[in-house]
C-alpha cells in the first residue's frame, strides 16, 4: 500500500469525526424518547450561525462554551414544548414534527441572516499545519479531534459510570419498570435531549471555520449522520462510534483509490449492505420496545 | 404506565419516504391575470447548493421590476414579476408551464442551474414563450440544446474559459505545465471539464489529474492530500455553489501553496470564503467594481435596497429584466417572434460596462466584455473589495465574439 493511500486511511478517521457528534446525539435522543429528530442538523446550524454572530464579541474559544449551552437551552424548550408530546406516540408522528420543524428553522435562519452563506474563518491561533513525516493535517482539524474524542469520552462516561447514566440505560430498555421502580423518566429524557442537541451546537461551532455556513447546512449533514446511526445499529454508543470511523474511512478509501466521485454514494451503499443483511446495524443492541 | 408504541423499521422507513415526498411538492396559487399589468414569470433555485446565488436574482430582478414601474412601466402597463423557486429541473419545467399557461406571462427569466435551463427552454419553445437564461453557463444550452426562443444574458462557458485562460496564460501557467483539476460531478460541470480541456490542449498545457467531485461533498480534506501529493502547477476548480467556498476555506486551512484558479465562480462564494481564505484568479462576468456610471448606479441602488453589494447573478437577472422592458417599449410589443426578431437583428444593449452588448443570431449567447478578478488577502480594505478585477476581456480593439465558441465550436442548430 502506498503511504498516500494510508494517508488517505488516516485521514478518513478524522474525517468521520465530523459525523460523530451529530451521529451520538441522533441515537441517543432515538433510543431513549423514540424520536426520529430530523431538526437535529438544524440544531448544528444554529449553532454555526450562533458562532458567527457571538464569535467577533467573546472568541472562537468563547463561542466554544457559550453556543453549545445556549443551543441546548433552546433544545430543552423544543423537548419540553413538543417532543414529549410524542415519547408514547407512533414514531412516524414525530418523524414529521421534526422534519417540519427543520424547515421552519431552515426558513427562520434564511429570514434573519439571508440566503447568502456567511463567513468565518479559523482563528489565527489555531492557523497552521502539522506535518507527521509525509502526511499532513491541519492544526485546526488536530484540535477538533481532540476536543470531538474528548466529548465522546466524558459522554461514554457519563452513560456507563454514573448513576445518571444507569437510570438512562435503564430507560432505553424499559421505561415501564423504571417507572415501577419510582424514578421519573422525564427529567432525564430533557437531560439526554439537551446533551444531545448541545452536541450538535457544538459541531457547528467546530465546523464552522471550515464549511459554508448557509441556511440549509443542517440538511447537508443530516442525512449522512442518519447513515452513521443505521449502520453503527440503534442504541449502541460505541457502534455509533465505530461507524463513524468505517463511514469516514470508506470514503477516504474510495477518494484514495482514484473515485472521488463516488465518495459520497458509497456511504449508502455501506447502508444498504448493513440494512440486507445486519438489520439491527453492526453493533445494534436488542431494545425491547423496538422489536 | 401503557406500552411504548413498537414502531417496526419498515413503518420508519416508509415515513421518511413519505416526508421526503411531500418536500417536493409545489407551492400554492397566484393571482388571475389582470389586463392592466403585465407579467414576467421569473424561475431561479432559492434553496439548495445554489439558492444563495438565487436569493441575489431574486432581490435584483424586483429591483429592476421597481425601477421600470417608476419611470411608467411596460407600454403604459404596470410590470409584475411572479417569482418562484424552481427546485429541480422537473419542477422548474412544471412551474414554467404553469406561469406560461395559467398566469399568462409575457416570458420567463432567470435560472442557475444548466439542468433546470434546458428543462424550461423545452417549454418556452413548445409553447413559443421567450425565455431569457440569466445563469446556466453549460455550452450545450446556446449548442447541442439551443433552440428559437432561449436567449442566453450569462456567459457560456467558454467564454469563461477562455477569458481565465488569457490571465493564465499571461503568468505563464498554461504552456507546458500541469494542472489539477477539481469538477462538480453534474452536467455544468462535466461541460465546463470538456471545454477546459479544449482550451488545456489547444495551448500546450496537460492535465496531472482531473477528479469529478460530487456535488454534497463538503469535505474535501482528501482531495486536498491528492492534491498535495501530485505537485501540480495549478490547481484548477471548476466546482460550483457552496462546494467552492468549502474548497476555499479548506485549501487556505491546509496551507496548499499551489496557484488556484477556476472557471466557474460567483462572488457570493468567496464573500462567504472571506477575505482570510479567498485566493486564486477566477473568471466572471460581471462584478460591483466595474468602474462604468450605469454599473455604479446599479451598486448604489441596490446596495441602499438590500444594505450589501450586488454578486454577479443580480446583475444577470437584473439586466434581462431591463432588456425585456426596453425592447418591449422601443417595439411597442410584447409579442416573442417580433423580440425574437428584433434580438437577432442585433439590438445593442447597456450592459454597464464599456461597451454595449448584443445577442449572436447563432446561438442567442449575448456577447458582451468578462473579467477576472485576483484574491488581494487579508489586506483588503472591507469585506466586500476582497478583489482587483483585470481590464475587460476582450480588449477594445478585439472582437466581442473571440472569447465565445467559434463556428467550428459551436454544434448549434437553430430551428
Amino acid at each position: 500500500m502506498s503511504t498516500l493511500f494510508l494517508q488517505q486511511i488516516a485521514n478518513g478517521l478524522l474525517d468521520g469525526v465530523y459525523y460523530l457528534l451529530i451521529a451520538l446525539g441522533l441515537s441517543l435522543i432515538f433510543s431513549l424518547g423514540g424520536i426520529v429528530n430530523l431538526a437535529h442538523g438544524a440544531f448544528y446550524a444554529i449553532g454555526a450561525y450562533l458562532t458567527v454572530l457571538l464569535g467577533p464579541h467573546i472568541g472562537f474559544g468563547g463561542a466554544m462554551f457559550v453556543v453549545p449551552g445556549l443551543v441546548a437551552i433552546l433544545g430543552v424548550l423544543v423537548e419540553r414544548l413538543l417532543f414529549q408530546r410524542f415519547y408514547r406516540s407512533d414514531p412516524i408522528l414525530s418523524l414529521l414534527l421534526t422534519f417540519g420543524l427543520a424547515m421552519v428553522a431552515e426558513q427562520v435562519l434564511r429570514m434573519i441572516f439571508g440566503a447568502p452563506p456567511l463567513s468565518y474563518s479559523i482563528p489565527s491561533w489555531l492557523r497552521g499545519q502539522i506535518f507527521l513525516g509525509d502526511f499532513i493535517y491541519s492544526r485546526y482539524r488536530g484540535t477538533l479531534i481532540l476536543i470531538a474524542a474528548s466529548c465522546v469520552l466524558a459522554l461514554w462516561f457519563l452513560l456507563n459510570r454514573t448513576a445518571f447514566g444507569r437510570v438512562v440505560r435503564a430507560g432505553v430498555q424499559n421505561p415501564d419498570m423504571v417507572g415501577a421502580l419510582g424514578i421519573a423518566l422525564p427529567p432525564y429524557m430533557m437531560a439526554v435531549a439537551a446533551i444531545g442537541i448541545g452536541l450538535a451546537g457544538l459541531a457547528g461551532v467546530l465546523l464552522a471555520p471550515i464549511y459554508s455556513i448557509h441556511p440549509a447546512m443542517g440538511q447537508e449533514i443530516i442525512t449522512p449522520a442518519f447513515v452513521v446511526v443505521v449502520i453503527g445499529g440503534l442504541g449502541s454508543f460505541w457502534g455509533v462510534v465505530a461507524a463513524a470511523l468505517l463511514v469516514g474511512v470508506v470514503k477516504g478509501a474510495t477518494i484514495g483509490l482514484g473515485y472521488p466521485q463516488f465518495a459520497t454514494a458509497v456511504i449508502y451503499l455501506m447502508m444498504l449492505l448493513v440494512l440486507l443483511f445486519r438489520p439491527r446495524g453492526l453493533f445494534g443492541e436488542r431494545i425491547q420496545r423496538f422489536e | 404506565m401503557s406500552e411504548f408504541i413498537r414502531p417496526s423499521r419498515r413503518s420508519l422507513i416508509k415515513a421518511a419516504g413519505a416526508t421526503a415526498l411531500a418536500g417536493t411538492i409545489g407551492m400554492p396559487a397566484i393571482s388571475r391575470a389582470q389586463s392592466d399589468v403585465l407579467r414576467f414569470g421569473h424561475l431561479t433555485p432559492r434553496t439548495g447548493f445554489l439558492g444563495p446565488l438565487g436569493e441575489f436574482a431574486v432581490m435584483a430582478a424586483d429591483l429592476a421590476v421597481e425601477e421600470i414601474n417608476a419611470a411608467g412601466g411596460v407600454m403604459g402597463r404596470k410590470l409584475e414579476i411572479l417569482k418562484e423557486d424552481s427546485v429541480n429541473p422537473q419542477t422548474a419545467s412544471t412551474k414554467a408551464e404553469r406561469m406560461i399557461e395559467r398566469d399568462k406571462v409575457a416570458c420567463i427569466i432567470g435560472e442557475i442551474s444548466s439542468a433546470s435551463c434546458l428543462t424550461i427552454a423545452q417549454v418556452a419553445a413548445r409553447t413559443k414563450t421567450l425565455y431569457v437564461n440569466t445563469g446556466g453557463n453549460s455550452d450545450a444550452l446556446r449548442g447541442a440544446n439551443c433552440n428559437k426562443f432561449m436567449f442566453h444574458v450569462e456567459s457560456q462557458n467558454s467564454m469563461y474559459v477562455k477569458t481565465c485562460g488569457r490571465s493564465l496564460m499571461q503568468q505563464g501557467l498554461v504552456k507546458g505545465k500541469k494542472w489539477f483539476s477539481l469538477t462538480a460531478d453534474y452536467a455544468f460541470g462535466h461541460d465546463l471539464l470538456k471545454v477546459a480541456k479544449r482550451f488545456m490542449e489547444a495551448n500546450g498545457g496537460q492535465f496531472a489529474a482531473d477528479k469529478l467531485v460530487p456535488t454534497d461533498l463538503t469535505d474535501f480534506s482528501a482531495l486536498l492530500i491528492e492534491i498535495r501529493n501530485a505537485k501540480p502547477d495549478l490547481v484548477i476548480s471548476n466546482l460550483a455553489g457552496n462546494q467552492i467556498t468549502n474548497f476555499l476555506k479548506q485549501y487556505s486551512e491546509f496551507g496548499l501553496t499551489f496557484p488556484v484558479a477556476g472557471f466557474g465562480f460567483d462572488t457570493a462564494l468567496a464573500w462567504a470564503a472571506g477575505k482570510d481564505n479567498f485566493g486564486g484568479t477566477w473568471p466572471v462576468v460581471w462584478h460591483h467594481l466595474i468602474d462604468t456610471p450605469n454599473s455604479k448606479k446599479f451598486v448604489q441602488a441596490f446596495t441602499a435596497k438590500y444594505k450589501k453589494p450586488p454578486e454577479n447573478q443580480a446583475w444577470g437577472d437584473y439586466l434581462a429584466v431591463k432588456i425585456f422592458a426596453q425592447t418591449m417599449n422601443e417595439i411597442k410589443s410584447t409579442d416573442s417572434m417580433k423580440i425574437i426578431e428584433h434580438w437577432e437583428k442585433g439590438a445593442k444593449f447597456d450592459v454597464m460596462k464599456t461597451r454595449e452588448g448584443y445577442f449572436r443570431k447563432s446561438d442567442h449567447q449575448m456577447m458582451h466584455e468578462m473579467y477576472t478578478v485576483q484574491a488581494v488577502g487579508a489586506s483588503a480594505k472591507n469585506q466586500w473589495d476582497i478583489f482587483t478585477s483585470s481590464p475587460a476581456v476582450p480588449a477594445a480593439n478585439e472582437s466581442l465574439e473571440i472569447i465565445a465558441t467559434t463556428a467550428e465550436e459551436n454544434e448549434c442548430k437553430m430551428a
